[in-house]
């Protein structure tokens, strides 16, 4: 076994626990930190698998930004409220394990079955130019599209923002009675 | 390297109507609304007349194979952008009149129609992906966008479940991927048509694309966030997405299904068939069961994914064709009722099928279109619903999915009962309450567009048929 | 060298995982951080094809996939904090004015 394929055996049942252990946790702040376990074991596969500048990308924005972004939020919720665990619909649990094992297995069958792929050696993909100069001639040449209209996504995005944060917060429920009928009163202001 | 832009012209004129929509908003602030529309409308047409230039260069695939050139893309953008400016009108009008006029609504819808025509046209999963969010994202935001809780909670149904279906279609991709080492719609095709068996992992990644684009079109059983959302969202806001969701998600699965995974037509047909007989029954049945206007139309729009697949069933030109007909139809009797429905209600309140009783004595104009609207929904004639119906029928007869076609024709009927009873409460029966609905003409004029389209493809179906046809050959 | 169906078990396993997560969790932002680990997953795949291919489109989609993420992700949260400023809640059975 070459020291890769041990590395990976060690770390692939720590990521997949940490994945189990997340969904399994009460409290968000530690749930946000196993996912931050689970995405820097991720993020040393890509290393692996002959994908540095990935490995790069997902420690800055997966595992640093985004990761901020959600304790932020769930500080700002604040961290004490313990999630109640019971279901909400009788039997959603139940349910939600038989899709997510049927799903699996799935999954499995299809890998096995199309798997009878031809061996791989990263050696030889280093070669032909895995490195991150080859990346960019790929996104900026065969992916120009594709990466321009992103910069639409993420004005979306900031619009989004914008337009979320300037909004007056509503009252809690349904408007209050004397609303509606003081609405409901005065129907000329609308009528033809 | 020179880059062509002319194949992208008409996304890229959206994006800046849109970019100098937002400046304007900053730079001037007084500015009068009606300026915001005026610009929107003119980066629409622009649009339009660069798709139009389209037509007759049609060629393979365009930037490094992002983008397809082709007539069904000419087609499906100028659906798209039809609805686009029928909905920027109809949004001024109403968010002015209830006070949640923004230039970011504008913008957002104009960020959406360009992920929309994008999204039609991409010949690349790539693309394809980076549009769906585009749309997707605006979407999401449009719909949370008025003051309104109920709206929020429709836009977050929205979002988390618009975010599960997507991670189901990437997986399909990487799958797609997996199983042929490309991307691109025709590289695809290209690697399958040479195995002599299906490769298992090509078949997962079927049924996996099948699913995110179930959830998009909002087929049945992945229709939950159809009703939420078209509730929460500003009823201008529904007409949009209802239509323009619709067109553009149908016409990237249609590239999918018909260029990409064309080798495996064995394999998808039963799929499609499945979610098509499940949704059209889904649709029509849950229909019956609202009590508010939007959440019908919501399902009806479940109902009426179902018939574009019943369409999508017949492999090739003919069901593109039917499927594309379908289409044009439904876009322009969905925007239609949901513009109506914007005119009767006020905010979130006025969309209970009481508050359309006597509709008919308030607003013979409102009653007539609605009515007119909902009688191409049910698909009799003399409407675009009907010859849209009997296309897609067809194709799936011909196609050897008569059983299909049975369904399809029981849904209808079924359906048929849900518009029928709006229809008799609107003119049988007395208004209950005050409400008056909205009385200004110009947005009844606007609507008088789609509706002389739903009633002239009805007489006159014979106007499209050349066009359509035309465009019912997808180039890679 | 890893084997790739190693990869692509472990990949499968984090995408039933996430699945499990959306379906069964009510707060929305563990709903949210569970379709998170379905996206890590798709780019584990992506990686590992791309290596199976030698064929770089597959890191430059698992790119564009993390960027999609956090744009995605900052719109979700907004959503989710708009939400709790009205209601006092993220639970999801709680926060339905709305039916399923």
């Amino acid at each position: 076994m070459s020291a890769d394929q041990v590395a990976f055996l060690v770390l692939a049942p720590i990521s997949v626990g940490a994945g189990i252990a997340m969904l399994l946790q009460r409290n968000a702040v530690h749930a946000a930190l196993l996912l931050v376990v689970n995405l820097v074991t991720v993020g040393i596969f890509y290393l692996m698998l002959a994908a540095p500048f990935l490995f790069a990308v997902q420690i800055i924005v997966y595992a640093g930004a985004i990761m901020v972004l959600f304790l932020f939020v769930i500080m700002l919720l604040g961290v004490d409220r313990a999630e109640p665990l019971e279901e909400p619909i009788r039997f959603q649990r139940t349910a939600a394990v038989l899709l997510g094992v049927g799903i699996l297995a799935e999954l499995v069958t299809a890998v096995r079955a199309g798997v009878g792929f031809r061996a791989l050696g990263p050696a030889a993909f280093a070669e032909t130019g895995a490195d991150t100069a080859a990346l960019a001639r790929a996104l900026f040449r065969s992916y120009v599209l594709p990466f321009e209209a992103t910069s639409v996504l993420l004005i979306v995005a900031a619009v989004a923002a914008m337009v979320l944060a300037r909004r007056r917060p509503a009252p809690a429920t349904a408007e209050p009675e004397g609303v509606v009928d003081a609405e409901e009163a005065a129907p000329e202001e609308v009528g033809a | 390297m020179r880059v062509e832009l002319a194949p992208i012209a008409p996304e890229l004129l959206l994006v800046g109507a849109g970019i100098a929509v937002l400046l304007g908003g900053v730079l001037a602030r007084r500015a009068d609304p009606l300026a915001h529309l005026a610009v929107s409308l003119a980066g629409v047409a622009g649009a339009a007349a660069a798709s139009v230039m389209l037509w007759s260069r049609e060629g393979a695939t365009a930037l490094a194979g992002a983008v397809a050139v082709d007539r069904f893309g000419v087609v499906a953008r100028l659906v798209l952008l039809g609805v686009a400016a029928l909905a920027l009108l109809l949004a001024h009008h109403t968010l002015a009149r209830d006070g949640e006029l923004r230039p970011e609504v504008p913008a957002l819808i104009l960020f959406a129609t360009a992920g929309m025509t994008l999204l039609a046209v991409s010949a690349d999963l790539v693309t394809t992906f980076v549009a769906l969010e585009v749309l997707s994202l605006s979407l999401y935001v449009l719909t949370g966008s008025s003051r309104r809780l109920v709206s929020l909670e429709g836009a977050m149904k929205y979002f988390l479940l618009g975010a599960f279906s997507t991670a189901f279609f990437l997986y399909g991709v990487a799958m797609a991927y997996g199983a042929t080492g490309t991307t691109s719609l025709g590289g695809i095709a290209h690697a399958l048509a040479g195995r002599t068996e299906t490769p298992a992992l090509a078949l997962v990644a079927m049924a996996l694309l099948a699913v995110g684009f179930g959830f998009k079109v909002s087929a049945a059983p992945f229709h939950m966030w159809t009703p939420d959302a078209y509730q929460g969202a500003p009823t201008a806001v529904t007409a949009f997405m209802s239509a323009g969701t619709k067109v553009a998600a149908f016409a990237a699965l249609l590239r999918v299904l018909d260029v990409a995974l064309q080798p495996l037509g064995w394999d998808w047909g039963p799929v499609v068939a499945g979610l098509a007989a499940v949704s059209v029954v889904v649709g029509s049945v849950l229909a019956i069961a609202q009590t508010d206007v939007k959440r019908m139309l919501a399902y009806s729009s479940v109902a009426h994914a179902g018939f574009v697949l019943i369409g999508a069933t017949a492999p090739g030109a003919p069901g593109i064709d039917a499927a594309l007909f379908y289409l044009l139809a439904y876009a322009l009797m969905i925007v239609g009722a949901f513009g109506v429905v914007s005119l009767v209600s006020q905010g979130e309140r006025g969309t209970s099928l009481e508050d359309h009783a006597g509709l008919y004595r308030r607003s013979p104009v409102l009653a007539g279109l609605f009515a007119l609207f909902l009688l191409s929904l049910a698909g009799i004639p003399p409407t675009a619903g009907f010859i849209a119906k009997v296309s897609v029928f067809r194709a799936a007869v011909e196609a050897g999915h008569w059983w299909l076609a049975l369904v399809g024709v029981l849904a209808s009927v079924v359906a048929a009962f849900a518009y029928i009873r709006l229809m008799v409460l609107m003119y049988m029966r007395e208004p209950v309450g005050h409400r008056e609905p909205d009385p200004s003409p110009v947005p009844r004029l606007v609507l008088a567009i789609p509706a002389a389209g739903t009633l002239l493809l009805g007489v006159l179906p014979g106007l499209v048929t050349d066009v359509l046809g035309k465009a019912a050959v997808l180039r890679w | 060298m890893i084997r790739l169906p190693l990869v692509l078990l472990f990949s499968a396993a984090l995408f039933s995982i996430g699945v499990y997560g959306v379906l069964a969790r009510r707060n929305a932002v563990m709903v949210l951080m569970a379709i998170e680990l379905m996206l890590n997953a798709v780019n584990v795949n992506l990686v590992g094809f791309s290596q199976l291919w030698r064929d770089l489109a597959g890191q430059v989609f698992a790119l564009f996939v993390i960027a999609v993420a956090a744009a995605e992700v900052g719109i979700g949260l907004a959503i989710v904090l708009l939400i709790y400023r009205n209601r006092e809640t993220i639970d999801l059975s709680e926060v339905s004015l709305l039916k399923w």
